[in-house]
């Protein structure tokens, strides 16, 4: 008898996990049962999807959604396979990608949710305005290593990049680097906002953040002599812009949770979230 | 014989378990200490299993790394660029260099710091001073490194550069000095325990043969407890290289081996900030993927080394000082 108690908690225990384990189960079916959406594609768009899809949760609570970064490639291909309902890219899709839905009986219907433009940041107190394409890749391939060759004062650049998996180096190196790479002086930093705090703090410095994080505490340089702005953006004067999208075969049903996350971008919340990433909304007004 | 056993019986008049068990409860007994047994070392192999389970996933994730690229390029190239298409490098040495390097620098400052506060807490202060002072040396180990991380990037690095000129704020010698304060409280904590721990007597007999007090920590004391100052050494130098957001925030980032390479204020780059900063977005199953996995795995086998290597020195020094522990 004195080991009943050992045995009652054994018991208690047993069921207690018979318990955990069917409520997992039920869990499991009730999540099984709910519509899901699968989103993949861009680095770029990610951090846009992925606000999106936390927003959209508490509106649409019945809705599991998934968002996968892989790249604009892979998302376009997982599109066209039916691996996703919604592919998320920086770039239009290419000819041989559109022939290739086409056959597989995917009709690609093109959603822009937002304008993606890269400013380039200084410290307020350098002379320099405005640069060129050229001279921008020059300073982060590190054949332009000091602010004199570029107009300014006699002061070493120290030249800030974001983290190689960010989607903003990504629109940075389709813009500048293209095929080059950065020089081994780099330094790298792991958000906008740590961007813009490096070059608040620096004064020979420079970074590349969005619209979204320019304030008056950096200078957003001109380039090719038109300054960073929502208008030269959505019109794209500012070289640095391009139009971000989502794919889906054919135009959503109107209602389905598919089409109510490729209109997310006009809602308010939408467009508030777009300017948090530093992104530009595409609007009219 | 009757007269012991009726004492006995006397003794344990209160005790009213019975003394002879049945062979059921005599099994249960043996099952359950069995089961008590296999249970707690259940629980004990579970922390062994689990290293042996991580050294065997990173090496299993690093493999095709190394089957594709070789250790070549790996250990002695110095270019870094996992994601420049069509061009990949894999040289991971300035990032080792970058992890040794703020390592070393935060140990040059946390060891002598460290030992020092641990000398003058255990010996030359007064007790209720120690038992104020080390818990406020202790809490600096509560700290997150995140906060860490904000003071560096938002009060050292702007400081570095007004007051000192440097061109760049976010630098080794940054992340040295920010890694040598998180390491100070481990040092201090435990090299002062085992500085305490030499005892009285011992202290004692050295004034009493009319040693001063700087002779008896020097010649006796600190001797006396070396075990537990390397060990103190030891633990501070792991936090230090195994530590990643700080380094993330604080260093710079910058994949070079510094020109020239004692130069502390250029940026540098180390593995933990590395596997940390690009783990999050690299596809599942790429080169790059299985790189870090490798960046990883070096990490790893440097952390044995190191350990190892110390236990090693201990040993023998254990030895030559003739078996004192």
């Amino acid at each position: 008898m004195q080991l009943n108690w050992r045995t009652l908690a054994l018991a208690l225990l047993a069921v207690a996990a018979a318990g955990i384990h069917q409520s997992a189960v039920a869990q499991a079916r009730a999540e099984k049962a709910k519509p899901t959406l699968q989103i993949e594609g861009s680095t770029t768009v990610g951090p846009i999807a992925d606000e999106f899809t936390e927003a959209f949760g508490k509106l649409h609570p019945g809705v599991v959604i998934t968002v996968k970064k892989t790249g604009s490639g892979d998302g376009i291909a997982a599109l066209i396979d039916g691996r996703c309902q919604i592919a998320t890219s920086s770039r239009m899709m290419k000819l041989e990608e559109f022939k290739k839905a086409v056959e597989k009986g995917v009709v690609p219907v093109t959603h822009t949710i937002s304008m993606d433009g890269v400013c380039i940041i200084v410290h307020p107190s350098n002379p320099v305005k405005a640069l060129k394409t050229e001279q921008i890749k020059d300073i982060f391939t590190g054949k332009i290593t000091n602010w004199k060759d570029l107009g300014g004062a006699d002061k070493p650049i120290v030249v800030i990049s974001r983290d190689t998996s960010s989607g903003t180096y990504e629109s940075f190196t389709h813009f500048v680097m293209g095929k080059d790479k950065m020089f081994e002086k780099v330094e790298y930093v792991n958000s906008n906002p740590q961007a813009h705090s490096r070059v608040e703090t620096t004064d020979g410095a420079v970074a590349y953040v969005g619209l979204g994080f320019v304030d008056a505490k950096v200078k957003a340089l001109e380039i090719n002599g038109v300054a960073p702005s929502k208008k030269t953006i959505q019109s794209g004067t500012y070289a640095f812009s391009r139009p971000l999208f989502m794919f889906t075969n054919g135009y959503p049903e109107l209602g389905s949770p598919v089409h109510a996350f490729c209109t997310f971008h006009l809602t308010e919340k939408g467009q508030e979230i777009i300017d948090a990433k530093g992104f530009v909304p595409v609007t009219n007004y | 014989m009757s007269t012991q056993l009726a004492d006995s019986d006397t003794q344990t008049a209160g005790f009213t378990r019975p003394l002879l068990l049945t062979p059921a409860q005599d099994r249960g007994g043996w099952l359950m200490g069995h089961a008590g047994l296999a249970a707690l070392m259940l629980v004990t192999a579970t922390s062994v299993v689990a290293v042996g389970l991580i050294f065997v996933f990173i090496i299993r994730e690093a493999w095709p790394f190394f089957q594709a690229q070789g250790f070549g390029e790996a250990v002695s190239g110095t270019d870094w660029s996992p994601e420049a298409q069509g061009q990949e490098r894999f040289g991971m040495l300035a990032l080792i260099f970058g992890s040794l390097y703020v390592t070393a620098g935060a140990l040059a400052i946390a060891v002598p710091v460290g030992i020092l506060t641990a000398v003058l807490l255990s010996d030359m202060v007064s007790f209720r001073v120690r038992q104020g002072v080390k818990p406020i040396i202790e809490i600096l180990a509560a700290i997150p490194s995140v906060a860490y991380g904000f003071f560096a990037v938002l009060v050292l690095a702007p400081l570095m550069q007004e007051r000192f000129g440097l061109h760049t704020g976010a630098n080794a010698l940054n992340s040295a000095i920010m890694l040598a304060v998180m390491a100070v409280p481990t040092i201090v904590s435990v090299a002062e325990d085992s500085l305490w721990a030499c005892g009285r007597e011992l202290r004692e007999a050295s004034y009493a043969c009319g040693a001063t007090r700087a002779e008896t920590l020097l010649k006796i004391v600190i001797p006396a407890a070396h075990n537990g100052i390397i060990a103190a050494i030891v633990l501070g130098m792991m936090r230090a290289i195994g530590e990643t957001m700080l380094v993330w925030m604080a260093s710079g980032n910058a994949c070079q081996i510094p020109h020239p390479w004692y130069d502390l204020t250029q940026s540098v780059r180390t593995m933990t900030a590395t596997v940390a900063g690009e783990m999050g977005e690299t596809p599942k199953g790429s080169t790059h993927y299985h790189a870090l996995f490798a960046v990883g795995l070096m990490l790893l086998t440097f952390s044995l080394v190191l350990n190892l290597l110390t236990e090693y020195l201990l040993h023998r020094a254990r030895r030559s000082s003739g078996g004192h522990a």
